[in-house]
């Protein structure tokens, strides 16, 4: 008795609750949000890897000539990213994001 | 020398040693392992590892030496074991044991310090070997 | 207030398998409200798993013998810390445990993700509510943590004394927490391949949990360890025994995965590697669940010992070709974005890495399945001891080791073998130096093994302090800040790399604990009366007198008879006293005598351990109580029907007499180097993973900037 008593309400109280958002519908959240936050993240890794190449090159595991290739392919990635962030955030520059 | 054949060459070294840690594993692990026996099945000549349960009021200690019987797990045959070493805490009768050694005489000689038994819970495993 | 529970986990399964309805048809017709309401389904799981939870725990709290479990697992002499923790030395409840942790954790990551990963968070919602629906209908259907007895006895079972340890008792959450974060970077992985959207995001979103997950795994398997070196009568620390092996192989492959991901994320390659690699983890974390309470591997009637061996085994097979599947069909999408420039780059190493590892993982793997592969091969129930296993994982550590040197050193991408030489320089001679000096002044040369390990663990700790010392210094050349200053921005900026040099530092010095301690140590068994000495690595120990005590253990198990040693141990003019002794715990069996229950209970060995950092001394006594049992049985037919207080008089009495007239006790005591530094390296490689978990400052200051810049582009191009 106690068992089908407690099932009953626990089964409302999540239907309840489930329910909510199906009832609320509207809401509808940009796609291009989301991407924002995406490209932010592999914007900041690429930076990381950008100064990680510089820190390597000043420990000397990397000869300046080998460093220098490979700051111009991430440096080329990491424009990449920021040409589609501007083309998602429409034309407006991104204000003090870096130091 | 060109990347296909840079590449090429890794897959064969990768594959040569993949080829020889299997061959080291299959040959070692057939060479070097004990045959798991029950009291029913073992005959003297060569080792086992025996495996069974402790026979009810069988243990009992003879100078330094321990001496119990051991039976089938599904059945009545048993045999006598004599044994010298570290004994494992969760042991006493029924308990289900492993033991390394030879059939001298009518009685399981152990091997040193090769008892080992199980836990009694069927959830958490325990087993003592040195 | 049982019936609340298993209502809990009733409406607990039908929400999770709704989780799983309403996250696929949300994302397939593309109706967020349906994600948002599968997510928040997980989220009700999470709170109805924490109510059972907390239900079974106050159940055993009260010691509500109406409880099954409880009955099962605890008494009313149970001490309170092992009545809490004895909910999970049961198979039900552990199961309870498992979707705890998982729901619990599963609500957290979605609520992390829940504005991102929007094409791949709906699948992984799903995948998570699958497992959690598994698990609930293993307890529903099969072993229900709630059900109770319609005569509840006086008194439970109590606990298994040989449980009654602190690190026991730790040790199954820890491990389950590892499981269960496993599956967080699993189920993403699922949802990034059904999505199609296999860049390092799912990674990025996952990686810490991976990252906590390892680290709790891997301090299970070292309280394992522990409890195994201070509790049992053997004095190891490690046997290859099946379930200590089915926690270390997803460990394995899951140091494999946290180590492969950096070059997805990095480069974009080893995509195949890493999906692959953390379905592995996944199912061997089931699998390590699966066959510590299956019996499967001790008996030939493979699901003999359990009700639910079956169901695990074809849940996981589902796993397993679901993964497969998914994952050959998305080859297309799991191409590398980049070539492998050069053998001497860290993406390399890494997938050397990987090999080693999964290679580790197989020879363990075999070893722990042998019984079952050679009674399919040859018709003969084999098994390889560990002698064997020794023998193959031996060589592979000291190339994990030699590799976990080399790969700090490495950069991305490619690297200058003139510049490797330099670098290399420092470590390769200390390593030489470490040699000559070991082979001039030890006996290492004895163990060649443990001599190679030696040196390769000097090589990596001189390679960690190398990188700390350089990247201080081209730190201050770029930005002329002060040396604590330095090297304080240095790690901080770069926790997730130092901290992960600390980890590699962490493993070598545990490694350099195992090799000295298993190579040379010095054992001996000896049967001693009171008054004769014997000798062990140096130390004169001397078998003073017997102990006996009733009631009041001093290790707070609650044993009633505790018979032990006083040893006095001399070496170089210092003196010390080591008191190990043995416990007794009465048996419950109605069939045995008054007293001589008693003594046919369980027993434990109280095992008593000088730590030290040169080198430990380990000492366990077997009294030998054959003397009394004559006495015993006598007392048993006279007084078989008096009461407990008679009882306690009558074995303080047999206790005495144990302890004035001891008959001759076995010993063993156990003398090993370093075997401290194993639980030293064990402690520097959590430090490490903390420091490389550690959210930076930066980023969260970042993240904050770049959610406002969102919202000003979003208010912006409405305006």
């Amino acid at each position: 008795m106690e068992y089908a008593l407690a099932l009953l309400v626990l089964a409302l109280v999540v239907a309840a609750v489930l329910s909510l958002p199906l009832r609320r519908r509207g809401e509808e959240e940009r796609r291009e949000e989301t991407r924002l936050a995406e490209l932010q993240a592999a914007k900041e890794a690429k930076y990381r890897e950008i100064r990680d190449a510089e820190l390597d090159r000043e420990m000397g595991k990397m000869s300046r000539d080998d460093w220098r290739a490979v700051d111009r392919d991430l440096r080329a990635e990491a424009i990449e990213i920021l040409r589609e962030l501007d083309r998602l955030e429409g034309r407006a520059p991104e204000g003090g994001m870096e130091r | 020398m060109d990347p296909t054949r840079k590449r090429r060459l890794r897959l064969v070294v990768a594959l040569t040693a993949a080829v020889l840690l299997a061959t080291a594993l299959i040959y070692t692990s057939f060479s070097a392992s004990t045959e798991a026996s029950k009291p029913s099945e073992i005959k003297p000549g060569r080792s086992y590892e025996l495996t069974g349960k402790v026979v009810n009021g069988s243990i009992r200690h003879v100078g330094g030496d321990l001496r119990f019987r051991v039976r089938d797990r599904d059945g009545t045959a048993s045999v006598p074991v004599s044994y010298t070493g570290v004994v494992p805490d969760p042991f006493r009768d029924g308990r289900e044991v492993i033991v390394s050694g030879e059939l001298q005489k009518g009685t399981f000689v152990a091997e040193r310090d090769s008892l080992v038994t199980k836990c009694p819970s069927k959830f958490t495993k325990d087993e003592q070997s040195s | 207030m049982a019936g609340v529970g298993s209502a809990c986990l009733a409406v607990a399964l039908l929400t999770a398998l709704y989780a799983v309805g309403a996250s696929i048809y949300g994302a397939r017709v593309g109706r967020r409200e349906w994600v948002t309401s599968g997510r928040r389904a997980i989220y009700c799981v999470a709170a109805l798993a924490v109510t059972a939870f907390g239900l079974l725990e106050a159940a055993f709290l009260r010691s509500d013998f109406s409880f099954a479990l409880v009955a099962e697992g605890s008494s009313t002499d149970t001490p309170t810390f092992y009545k809490v923790t004895a909910l999970w030395a049961t198979q039900d409840g552990s199961l309870l445990l498992w979707v705890t942790l998982l729901s619990l954790f599963s609500t957290a990551v979605l609520f992390l993700t829940r504005r991102s990963l929007r094409d791949i968070a709906p699948y992984a919602t799903a995948v998570l509510g699958c497992i959690a629906a598994f698990f609930l209908l293993l307890m529903v259907g099969w072993e229900n943590p709630f059900d109770t007895l319609a005569t509840p006895p006086v008194d439970g079972a109590g606990l298994n004394p040989l449980l009654r340890h602190p690190a026991m008792m730790i040790h199954p959450p820890m491990l389950y927490t590892g499981y269960v974060g496993f599956s967080i970077p699993f189920a993403f992985c699922i949802g990034a391949l059904v999505a199609r959207r296999t860049g390092a995001d799912w990674i990025r979103a996952t990686r810490r949990f991976a990252l906590i997950a390892w680290t709790f795994l891997g301090t299970g398997i070292m309280l394992g360890a522990l409890w195994s070196y201070t509790e049992l009568g053997w004095g190891g620390y490690w046997a290859w025994d099946p379930v200590e092996n089915a926690s270390l192989m997803p460990w394995l492959v899951g140091t494999a995965f946290l180590h492969s991901i950096m070059v997805q994320e990095k480069r974009g390659m080893l995509k195949v590697w890493n999906v692959s690699l953390i379905c592995a983890t996944f199912t061997l974390a089931l699998l390590g669940t699966f066959l510590v309470r299956s019996g499967i591997l001790d008996s030939i009637h493979a699901f003999g010992a359990s009700t639910i061996g079956v169901q695990f085994l074809v849940f996981i097979g589902l796993v397993i070709a679901l993964s497969a599947g998914l994952i050959i069909s998305r080859l297309p999408q799991l191409r590398s974005e980049a070539k492998l420039d050069s053998l001497l780059s860290r993406e390399a190493f890494f997938l050397l890495n990987n090999l080693v590892l999964v290679g580790l993982c197989l020879v363990i793997m075999w070893g722990t399945f042998f019984p079952l592969i050679s009674e399919a091969i040859t018709g003969t129930e084999a098994s390889v001891g560990p002698p064997w296993f020794d023998r193959l994982v031996t060589p592979l550590a000291l190339v994990l080791v030699l590799l976990s040197g080399i790969g700090p050193v490495l950069a991305w991408r490619r690297f200058t073998p003139s510049a490797l030489r330099r670098i290399l320089a420092v470590p390769l001679a200390a390593m030489a130096l470490a040699l000559v000096v070991l082979l001039a002044f030890t006996n290492a040369s004895d163990s060649p093994a443990s001599l190679a390990m030696f040196c390769l663990v000097a090589f990596v700790i001189t390679v960690v302090s190398q990188e700390l010392w350089r990247g201080t210094v081209a730190r201050r050349t770029m930005t002329g800040e002060s040396w604590p200053r330095a090297l304080g921005r240095l790690t901080g900026r770069n926790r997730r790399r130092y901290g992960g040099y600390l980890v590699h530092a962490g493993i070598a010095v545990l490694f350099l604990g195992v090799a000295a301690s298993s190579a040379f140590l010095d054992q001996r068994d000896v049967r001693l009366r009171p008054g004769d000495t014997f000798e062990v690595n140096g130390y004169q120990v001397t078998y003073r007198q017997a102990t006996a005590k009733v009631g009041g253990d001093s290790a707070g198990t609650g044993a009633p008879i505790s018979f032990g040693a006083v040893l006095d141990v001399r070496k170089d003019g210092k003196h010390f006293v080591m008191r190990p002794s043995r416990n007794y715990y009465a048996s419950p069996d109605p069939s045995l005598g008054t007293i001589s229950r008693f003594f046919e209970g369980e027993a434990t060995s109280e095992v008593d351990v000088r730590w030290g950092l040169r080198r430990d001394l380990w000492l366990a006594v077997r009294p030998d109580i054959g003397s009394l049992e004559k006495p015993i049985r006598v007392a048993d037919t006279k007084f078989a029907d008096s009461s407990a207080d008679v009882q306690a008089f009558i074995i303080a009495a047999l206790a005495e007499r144990y302890r004035s007239d001891p008959p001759p006790a076995a010993f063993r005591a156990i003398a090993s180097p370093l075997v401290m530094w194993i639980w030293i390296g064990g402690a520097i490689v959590v430090l490490g993973a903390l420091v490389a978990a550690w959210p930076s400052p930066e980023a969260r200051l970042r993240r904050v900037r770049s959610l406002y810049s969102a919202r000003l582009g979003r208010e912006l191009s409405r305006a």
